[in-house]
């Protein structure tokens, strides 16, 4: 099993969740999280003041799946985030060692 | 024809009230960080509670009353302390106020407390909350109310005879030649807050951070609606400072039925100019025209229209609140330039704006202007006063700020402040977003635990 987390623009995020449900992800947990990379952050201008904002907002994606679908999963979230400029984000795979379902109790494979 | 201005007198008393709470406060909550929101509202609303019950107290009576300590002859030595102060004492607690004048200590109570609480944008995220409650007695006690007294009681910077115009260009049928005009406040209220703010900024310091930490508008929604709302209880402010200069009813209705109008009128056109004036600056100096500035625009353009409202034509109000926008603009960033940390800019928006105007009636006063061919002796009598309530203030507020620097002392501990005011002043967060900060713990008040919909 794999944990698959994606960080990527947050107006793309609608776009990746219909991509990966029409896939058969069933589940993923979402956050709004902020940080940069090379894309830095940006300037903003109050009453004449500039500031720089470190932080850019961008949603963190978090899915679970099976080894044999890891590859497919993180060429679907490359290709519908991808707008080309900088910012886009990154995708990163994990490797999970056990996963329980809280509600039953089943273990790895059938608990995704 | 009373019965319909008394209706207005109420209306505009409350509208005036409705600039401090909510209006100022959501303008400069929006404005402060998030930490620091709520003692940034409270100030506010502590001038109301605290100014509102001074001004009942000895406020009217310091402002309004009969000028006792001059008995107005020249053999008595009162006289001279009487340009300069009323006394408290005669209608102390509105004993022996007149019934008919109590929609004026009404109308004037409010102007007294959003005066104060302009002030507390110069010194936010700060000041402890028991020095504010403490400097606003006192503040308005040295500045405001003698102030108010000298323009608009009969005083010093009023038309009357010995006053400071009369000393430069002399008298006419026992009157000056040339009236001082401050219709609304431009010298009581914003000359008067901004120069309070500069002295207290310069006098507490900067905020932790100041110039090198971001220190952005936490909820600039909550400053548009504040600004919006400012606008509107603005009508209250100028409209209803109309003095009747006759008592012959006819009279009095023509000048209630044209003067009201061209007020309103003044104060909307030149607000209107002043925004599209601060967004023109920022789109050519930043490249963009920002919702703050617009905001600021509306705020500087009420204040610089405030002393003009009744002696300007509406085409004169669009170019005073052009020049006072441009201006007010260019004037907040003077603060990083020379240092001091006026937070919200009550200097650069209210002192800028308030001289703008008052000086702004000598150019351009449809009567008496300069740009009406009409000389410049109304030009030196309005720098003359503006200069003289920036020099009254100055002073004043020094000797309360002092006072309570070397008693209570006016900041917080630095880690307070760096923790967030609100929590250490106040004990709470203005914000919570999250379901899972805190579990209940026993109150105060309540020993057993509170259960649903139970009353009070």
């Amino acid at each position: 099993m794999k944990l698959i987390t994606a960080v990527i623009k947050p107006h793309k995020w609608e776009d990746v969740r219909e991509a990966l449900e029409t896939f058969g992800v069933t589940g993923m947990t979402v956050s709004e999280v902020s940080g940069y990379g090379r894309q830095k952050g940006h300037t903003e201008v109050y009453r004449g003041a500039e500031y720089d904002i470190a932080l850019v907002p961008k949603i963190r994606i978090e899915i679970v799946v099976d080894d044999g679908d890891a590859d497919d999963v993180v060429g679907i979230v490359v290709k519908t985030a991808q707008t080309g400029r900088i910012g886009d984000g990154k995708v990163w795979v994990s490797p999970i060692d056990t996963v329980v379902r809280v509600r039953t109790g089943d273990r790895d494979e059938a608990a995704i | 024809m009373y019965d319909g201005y008394y209706t207005w007198m109420l209306v505009s008393a409350s509208l005036v009230l409705l600039m401090t709470t909510p209006a100022l406060a959501l303008f400069y909550g929006g404005m402060s960080r998030s930490k620091s929101v709520l003692n940034m509202m409270m100030m506010s609303f502590a001038s109301l509670g605290v100014v509102g019950i001074v001004y009942a107290l000895w406020g009217w009576s310091m402002s309004y009353s009969s000028l006792s300590w001059a008995a107005a002859d020249a053999e008595n030595p009162g006289k001279e302390v009487a340009k300069l102060f009323a006394s408290p004492f005669d209608q102390f607690g509105l004993s022996d106020t007149l019934p008919g004048n109590y929609v004026y200590v009404a109308f004037q109570l409010t102007f007294a407390v959003i005066t104060a609480a302009l002030i507390s944008g110069a010194i936010a995220d700060r000041v402890k909350f028991s020095s504010w409650l403490v400097f606003l007695p006192l503040w308005v006690t040295l500045s405001y109310f003698p102030l108010a007294h000298q323009v608009w009681g009969g005083g010093f910077l009023s038309n009357v005879p010995d006053g400071l115009s009369s000393l430069v260009f002399g008298d006419t049928d026992g009157l000056a030649t040339i009236a001082p005009m401050d219709y609304a406040g431009g010298t009581v209220v914003h000359i008067n807050a901004g120069v309070a703010g500069l002295v207290l900024a310069l006098l507490i310091g900067v905020r932790r951070g100041f110039g090198k930490e971001p220190m952005r508008p936490h909820n600039l929604t909550l400053t548009m609606i504040g600004a919006g709302l400012l606008w509107f209880g603005w009508f209250g402010f100028n409209v209803g400072s109309l003095v009747f200069t006759s008592t012959d009813e006819a009279d009095m209705l023509t000048q209630f039925t044209t003067e009201t109008g061209l007020v309103w009128l003044n104060t909307t056109l030149a607000t209107c100019a002043a925004m599209l004036g601060w967004l023109i600056i920022e789109k050519i100096r930043d490249g963009k025209g920002t919702s703050l500035g617009a905001a600021s625009g509306v705020v500087a353009g009420l204040v610089a229209i405030t002393p003009a409202c009744g002696a300007l034509t509406p085409v004169g109000s669009m170019a005073l609140g052009v020049v006072a926008g441009g201006l007010c603009a260019l004037a907040v960033g003077l603060k990083y330039r020379f240092g001091y940390d006026d937070s919200l800019d009550v200097v650069g928006v209210h002192l800028v704006g308030g001289i703008v105007g008052t000086i702004g009636v000598g150019f351009l006063s449809s009567t008496t202007g300069l740009f009406y061919g009409e000389g410049a002796k109304q030009l030196v009598v309005q720098a003359l006063v503006a200069l003289y309530a920036i020099v009254w203030s100055g002073i004043a507020t020094l000797i309360v700020g002092l006072a309570i620097k070397y008693t209570i002392g006016w900041r917080i501990p630095e880690e307070e402040e760096v923790d967030g005011i609100d929590f250490a002043e106040h004990g709470e967060s203005a914000y919570d977003f999250s379901s899972t900060s805190g579990t209940r713990s026993s109150s105060v008040l309540a020993k057993q635990p509170v259960s649903e919909g139970a009353s009070a």
